[in-house]
């Protein structure tokens, strides 16, 4: 649970909370495309380190690191999975080169992790959606993102109170074998679910009787306008775009291994 | 048959719920716990079948210490009925709801049988034995609710709000019923804001704020303490208030009941007379 | 001309055997403070949708008789017309609030109807203000209290200055001095800017007194129609099981023992006076 912990919008304002959605995206997408150009430690480490600012201004190193800490089983498995393939099927020669390559390897996937993980946890849900109902997606499916943002705690809440009202009645979790442990859980999902249903009834009433479907033209209360603030943002993550390309076309990058002569 | 011994209980997002809350309930006795949202009313009743077990300070129910069994284990002495009968209910058919807990707790099926013939009788559900519960009235998943619970006869009955949404006949329904549980020596512990029906029914009345105990007593004395009410949102009752304000004249000021009331006033006129 | 009018009106659920209520003949005049009432499945609840139109043409069912409201016939015209006259407020205030802001709530009728934004803007702090919800504007509706939920509930409708506007029990999940502060803001949107109002209700101690107006409903009939003072000291109102309010109660045991107050009180404030006033007259 702790990953997805590194992903949920924390509410303070930073200059990154406030930058348009869509200019974060663009930096999202710019490293995304940097790091899966370049197979060599070195750069790609240049990539992580230049994403601490970012982390730093906005405030957010606790849940960085905790997201970091919670895909580190992944980040494992990635190295041991490059390793064990490269050792039997690739062209490298020494450990040590095989090593880093798979360090590499390890290293390209937290940078995705954690741009993303900056991503989110500096962009509130709503922001979010408005971001998407100005990219031009169907308001109905933005209106249904941030509403079932806005009721994940309700319903997270609502799962324990089933829980301990079955708990009440005597049920017990823990104990027998999977199907007995799967069978447990009846009590607790069918409130739950049909719970949800009800729920989206009266949402539905709520939403008609305010008014929904009157207009096909539908006006908003909040409008994103990009300014100076995500323009440098875009910038900066064209030229991060840039100067990847140009390296990766232009110059050879020695690996750590040629380096220290291992 | 529960003791609270000074217990704190602080939530996982660091709220502190209860701050040093102590209290004793015996057999037959009849207690709302009242108290503002947020005052740790239902944080404090959940202790009693260990739902929640406090950070420090001890709960005792008939002397063990909730800390040491399973909540299944207390579930059997404290029946909890929760605010929501929708956040319970999820069987087939009514008889299929009232049965669950007792095949939790081993019952043998001739047992469970009796056990849920007795449950639909005493709640008036024998009509909906075959009825899926989801199919019933916003009242009658309640008395559902009700009955899935009564159905091991627990010594200990904590109803979370059970007067909300019910219109003035199921209220009396509900009083008569817990009068019915009292007399049968069970201790019924009510948690509510509605103090009309606290009016009428008069039980012990534990008052929270803040996670403490800032008063208990009965009805009549601490409804119509205004200050307390103050420092609760609550509201003193209707005819308390009338009493309150005619005190000049020489009313008791601690009447709640209408025809506690109304003799009182016809008393006067008879004074006068 | 009646702002509510039903005729003869008469609604039975998709999957329903029986009407939930049958033959409702009702007119409210503008600016008036109407309480619904009666026992738990009488069909209160039913009739209130068919103001907004709800009923029919969410729910579907069979219809017969006719409603009309602000002049326009409900099964003619669609719910997001009928919406802008005739607002209503649900029992559950945690699932009529969809978005992450108050704000963003209090305007999404207003998004809704394509109204410009400065337009919104205005509305929507017009209708915080008036609520006395405006301090809660950037906030979450999660991190709300009941009351404040209902109250940002009441300015969501009310932002779409509709000229009715229906209450379905909204003081359920609420603590007395919440359910108190909603019938203030409702009583005041009532005298001050004439809305009409319809509360249904169960809680008719606190909300006696706001009324001009009560229909007490049994089994899908209506039964009363009047005068607060009237209906809740007639013997039909005690023998129905409604909650007739104590003080009412309190006028009714002391006229039966021969002691008459000068009126009918649906205050404590009201009965404490006309007790005064009958001791010093004795």
């Amino acid at each position: 649970m702790s990953m997805f912990d590194g992903f949920k919008f924390r509410n303070v304002s930073s200059p990154i909370h406030r930058i348009d959605p869509r200019a974060k995206f663009f930096y999202v997408c710019a490293l995304f495309v940097a790091a899966v150009l370049f197979s060599q430690i070195i750069p790609l480490l240049i990539l992580l380190l230049i994403q601490m600012p970012l982390v730093i201004i906005a405030g957010i190193e606790k849940e960085w690191v905790r997201s970091l800490k919670g895909s580190a089983t992944f980040a494992v498995l990635i190295f041991l999975m490059n390793l064990f393939s490269l050792y039997l099927y690739g062209s490298y020669g020494s450990l040590a080169q095989i090593l880093e390559r798979s360090l590499a390897m390890t290293t390209r996937f937290i940078v995705l992790i954690e741009s993303f993980s900056i991503f989110f946890l500096t962009t509130s849900p709503d922001l979010l959606g408005l971001a998407l109902e100005q990219s031009g997606i169907p308001y109905e499916l933005c209106f249904a993102f941030t509403t079932a943002v806005r009721f994940v705690p309700v319903i997270s809440e609502e799962a324990q109170t089933i829980t301990d009202a079955q708990k009440a009645r005597g049920l017990e979790l823990e104990g027998g074998n999977f199907m007995n442990r799967v069978r447990k859980y009846i009590p607790i999902l069918i409130p739950l679910i049909v719970n949800a249903i009800r729920r989206s009834l009266e949402l539905a009433e709520a939403m008609e009787s305010r008014a929904w479907g009157a207009s096909k033209k539908r006006t908003n209360l909040y409008i994103l306008k990009m300014g100076a603030k995500d323009y440098s943002m875009i910038t900066i993550a064209l030229v991060i775009l840039a100067i990847s390309a140009y390296v990766w076309m232009f110059i050879q990058i020695p690996t750590l291994v040629q380096i220290f002569n291992l | 048959m529960i003791e609270v011994q000074d217990i704190y209980y602080t939530y996982q997002n660091g709220f502190e719920a209860l701050k040093g809350v102590s209290l004793k309930i015996q057999k037959g006795q009849f207690i709302a716990v009242m108290g503002q949202n947020g005052a740790g009313k239902t944080t404090l009743v959940k202790h009693f079948n260990g739902l929640l077990k406090p950070t420090k300070g001890t709960v005792l129910v008939d002397g063990v210490d909730t800390r040491k069994v399973s909540i299944a284990t207390l579930a059997r002495k404290v029946g909890f009925v929760f605010q929501n009968p929708d956040r319970q209910l999820f069987c087939e058919t009514v008889e299929d709801e009232i049965a669950f807990a007792l095949k939790n707790f081993g019952y043998s099926d001739e047992n469970i049988k009796k056990r849920v013939d007795w449950a639909l009788n005493i709640l008036d559900l024998v009509q909906y034995r075959k009825v899926s519960p989801f199919m019933l009235s916003g009242g009658e998943r309640k008395r559902v609710a009700l009955a899935s619970v009564l159905a091991w006869d627990p010594e200990i009955i904590v109803l979370d709000e059970p007067t909300i949404g019910q219109d003035s006949q199921q209220k009396e329904r509900l009083r008569q019923f817990i009068v019915q549980l009292n007399r049968q020596e069970k201790a019924v512990i009510i948690v509510t804001h509605d103090i009309e029906f606290v009016a009428e029914i008069k039980p012990r009345i534990v008052l929270m704020a803040q996670g403490k105990i800032i008063a208990e007593g009965e009805a009549s004395e601490i409804l119509t303490n205004a200050e307390l009410a103050n420092q609760s949102s609550l509201v003193v009752p209707e005819i308390a208030q009338i009493f309150k304000s005619l005190r000049d004249l020489g009313f008791d000021g601690n009447i709640t009941d209408v025809y506690e009331g109304g003799k009182a006033i016809l008393e006067k006129f008879g004074e006068n007379r | 001309m009646a702002i509510v009018e039903t005729k003869g009106l008469t609604y039975t659920y998709p999957i329903g055997t029986k009407p939930a209520f049958e033959d409702v003949s009702i007119e409210i005049q503008k600016g008036e403070f109407v309480i619904l009432t009666g026992p738990s499945g009488c069909g209160k609840t039913t009739l209130c949708r068919c103001f907004n139109g709800l009923i029919p043409h969410f729910y579907n069912g069979e219809i017969k008789g006719e409603a009309t409201v602000a002049g326009l016939r409900t099964t003619e015209h669609p719910i997001h017309e009928l919406a802008q006259h005739v607002g209503l407020v649900f029992q559950d205030p945690e699932n009529q609030l969809f978005s992450l802001s108050v704000e963003k709530d209090v305007g999404f009728g207003l998004e809704n109807l394509g109204t410009a934004r400065e337009e919104i803007r205005r509305k929507v702090d017009w209708a915080l203000k008036i609520t006395g919800t405006y301090e809660l504007k950037d906030r979450a509706p999660y991190e709300l209290s009941g009351g404040q939920q209902q109250r940002v509930a009441i300015a969501s409708v009310l932002a779409m200055q509709p000229e009715v506007i229906v209450l379905d029990e909204p003081t359920s999940f609420l603590d007395p001095l919440g359910a108190k502060t909603i019938f203030e803001v409702i009583s005041n949107l009532n005298k001050n800017l004439g809305i009409t109002i319809i509360l249904v209700e169960h809680r008719l101690d606190l909300a006696a007194r706001y009324a001009n107006r009560v229909i007490i409903m049994d089994k899908g009939k209506i039964v009363l129609n009047g005068d607060p003072r009237v209906v809740f000291s007639s013997d039909e109102a005690q023998t129905i099981g409604v909650g007739v309010p104590k003080v009412a109660m309190l006028f009714q045991f002391l006229k039966t023992h021969g002691v008459a107050l000068s009126r009918v009180p649906l205050s404590s404030e009201e009965a404490a006076e006309a007790i005064r006033e009958a001791l010093a007259h004795d």
